[in-house]
């Protein structure tokens, strides 16, 4: 047991000189030999300045999707200026976005509709930050957006444009903002926001 | 039902912002805790049940088997499981499964989460849960679908934010009692309505942080459990339920999913009144407005109700229903998969009267612990007692 022990404290010291900054004890070390809660937490200043050893890598990882068979109708429907819905004979809902089978009934959808480009605002918000956390000033306004012809509560998110952030409202009725026919390209930007009517 | 299982031991890491150690070192940790909690060694322990959210976060593919030797999984039947942000208390329900069912008899449950290795910024890692064609081209902010989420519940009961935002004064301040806590303070009502605003109604302070941490908790059958404690905490049911990813179109306001999954648990734990019967909760709360989603989808009172309760104090440490008293992800911190699981074992202390300074008034026979993830829409549920 005593050899054990001495093993594990020559194997210890033996790695500490190597750490970067010439410490001799690493953070943590005296908590790390005591029992009890664990867990060592470092601060932006200690990565910075390299006082901890980091390693870093970079994924390159890029995909290419197949939009998919109702997805695709639907994107080649956006390229038209048409939004493109489903309906299901049996629980009656006009879907959207489309898919190929009601996932309540589980079966074939019957057939497609054409929606029209309004509807309503079920939620928004303000968005004061990009995705990595970087501020911006003006915020950008993602909705959820149930179209008029869907069963109602059928919602796409999308974002809201020519509008004062201020007068945003549950409810309020809105209309798409479509781009040149020249410039579609069967994706869901080729409609750019959504303005109110 | 199968065998009676029980909780006989739990560990925890300190949830940090980042932490030095590796994900494998965090989970040893935990793992190492909660044996020691109660007095067993690895060799005592049939099989390793692991949750961890997505492999992304590590930038490590398959990360369950590089995380198994630190969660004692060597050598021994091993099963990662993974959904979201419900993760933590459905890694429970899959170790309940292992024993409740007799393969094993003792089975460990372990969850991590190093969300800090991910650059710049965790939230990275979380966007590609959005639809990759109708969604990801809008160049979406995961914190869109939380905001547009309590927008909807904010108007749909008629609330302000400080109707909400006590959930975040609240869990806070219980966390300065948890040795382990990231964001436990001592913080108002104000600090909250005027912390910065990231995507209207959600402000800075009504998030839960960014996390690394490892939690984990020892399951045993009844002969082993009551030869290793005095104290063993049942699990009296297990509920798990999934909502359609066309996160569009179900109503924002009430999380379905939830109810569902309680239902479940309830009905193997023999509750038919969860407002009374249930003394303690552990709902999931990465933001403040979901701890009162999820106390109705919980069925803990009713539809746009937990706000009121809140304000009235019941949901205090010292009111009629203790809800996160160890603080919450919002307190806590929030490593996804180790955050559910921390709840359980906030239960299992709660409940054996060992949550120290953060034990709750009340004496605590029952409680439930539930989380939240997936594209929103995944509710599991445990139902604990003694």
């Amino acid at each position: 047991m005593a050899q054990v022990k001495k093993l594990k404290r020559e194997k210890h010291q033996a790695v500490t000189p190597g750490r970067p900054g010439g410490q001799e004890i690493m953070k943590g070390d005296k908590q790390r030999l005591e029992c009890g809660l664990q867990g060592t937490g470092l601060s932006d200043e200690e990565l910075r300045q390299g006082t901890v050893l980091t390693t870093r890598w970079k994924a390159d990882a890029k995909y290419g999707w197949d939009a998919g068979v109702a997805i695709g109708r639907y994107l080649a429907g956006l390229k038209e200026g048409k939004i493109l819905g489903v309906r299901c004979y049996k629980c009656h809902r006009v879907m959207v976005p489309p898919r190929l089978f009601c996932e309540w009934c589980y079966r074939n959808i019957d057939e497609w509709v054409e929606l029209k480009d309004t509807g309503i605002v079920n939620t928004f918000s303000l968005c004061y930050v990009t995705w990595d956390v970087k501020r911006i000033k003006e915020p950008q306004i993602p909705a959820v957006i149930e179209l008029d012809g869907a069963t109602k509560g059928m919602g796409i998110m999308h974002l809201l444009g020519e509008v004062d952030p201020k007068k945003v409202h549950i409810g309020m009725k809105v209309k798409a903002v479509w781009k040149e026919p020249a410039q579609r390209e069967g994706a869901i930007t080729d409609i750019r926001y959504w303005k109110p009517v | 039902m199968g065998n009676r299982v029980a909780i006989v031991g739990a560990g925890m890491t300190k949830f940090v912002r980042r932490a030095q150690e590796t994900g494998q070192e965090l989970a040893f940790y935990a793992t190492k805790m909660a044996l020691d909690s109660c007095g067993m060694k690895l060799d005592q322990i049939d099989g390793v049940v692991l949750g961890s959210a997505p492999d992304t976060f590590d930038g490590v593919h398959m990360k369950g088997e590089y995380l198994s030797p630190g969660a004692g999984a060597w050598g021994k039947p091993y099963m990662r499981c993974y959904v979201g942000g419900g993760t933590g208390v459905f890694a429970v329900a899959h170790g309940w499964y292992h024993v409740a069912s007799g393969v094993f008899d003792t089975c460990l449950v372990v969850c991590e989460e190093k969300m800090s290795s991910y650059q710049p910024h965790a939230q990275g890692a979380f966007l590609t849960i959005f639809d990759h064609t109708t969604e990801r081209p809008l160049k979406p902010n995961l914190l869109w679908i939380f905001a547009l989420e309590m927008n909807r519940y904010m108007t749909t009961y008629g609330l302000r934010k400080e109707d909400i935002a006590l959930v975040a004064v609240k869990n806070k301040n219980n966390a300065l009692d948890h040795p382990a806590a990231q964001l436990g303070g001592k913080v108002t009502l104000d600090d909250i309505l005027s912390s910065e605003v990231l995507a209207w109604p959600v402000q800075r302070l009504d998030v839960s942080p960014v996390s690394d941490g490892a939690v984990a908790v020892i399951l045993a059958n009844e002969t082993v459990a009551r030869r290793v404690t005095d104290k063993p905490v049942w699990i009296e049911g297990v509920g798990w339920s999934l909502d359609t990813a066309y996160w569009t179109n179900r109503d924002l306001c009430y999380p379905r999913y939830v109810e569902e999954a309680a239902r479940m648990a309830y009905k193997m734990a023999g509750v038919t009144d969860p407002r009374h019967q249930i003394h303690i909760a552990e709902p999931y709360d990465p933001f403040d407005y979901k701890e009162l989603h999820h106390m109705e989808g919980l069925l803990l009172c009713g539809r746009g109700e937990a706000p009121q309760l809140t304000v009235d104090g019941v949901t205090q440490r010292d009111g009629e229903l203790p809800v996160c008293p160890s603080g919450g992800l919002l307190g806590v911190g929030n490593p996804i998969a180790a955050a559910g699981l921390m709840k359980v074992a906030e239960l299992f202390w709660q409940l054996r009267g060992e949550a120290g300074k953060r034990q709750v008034a009340r004496k605590v026979k029952r409680g439930v612990a539930q989380a939240w993830g997936d594209l929103m829409q995944v509710g599991t549920v445990v139902v604990v007692g003694i």
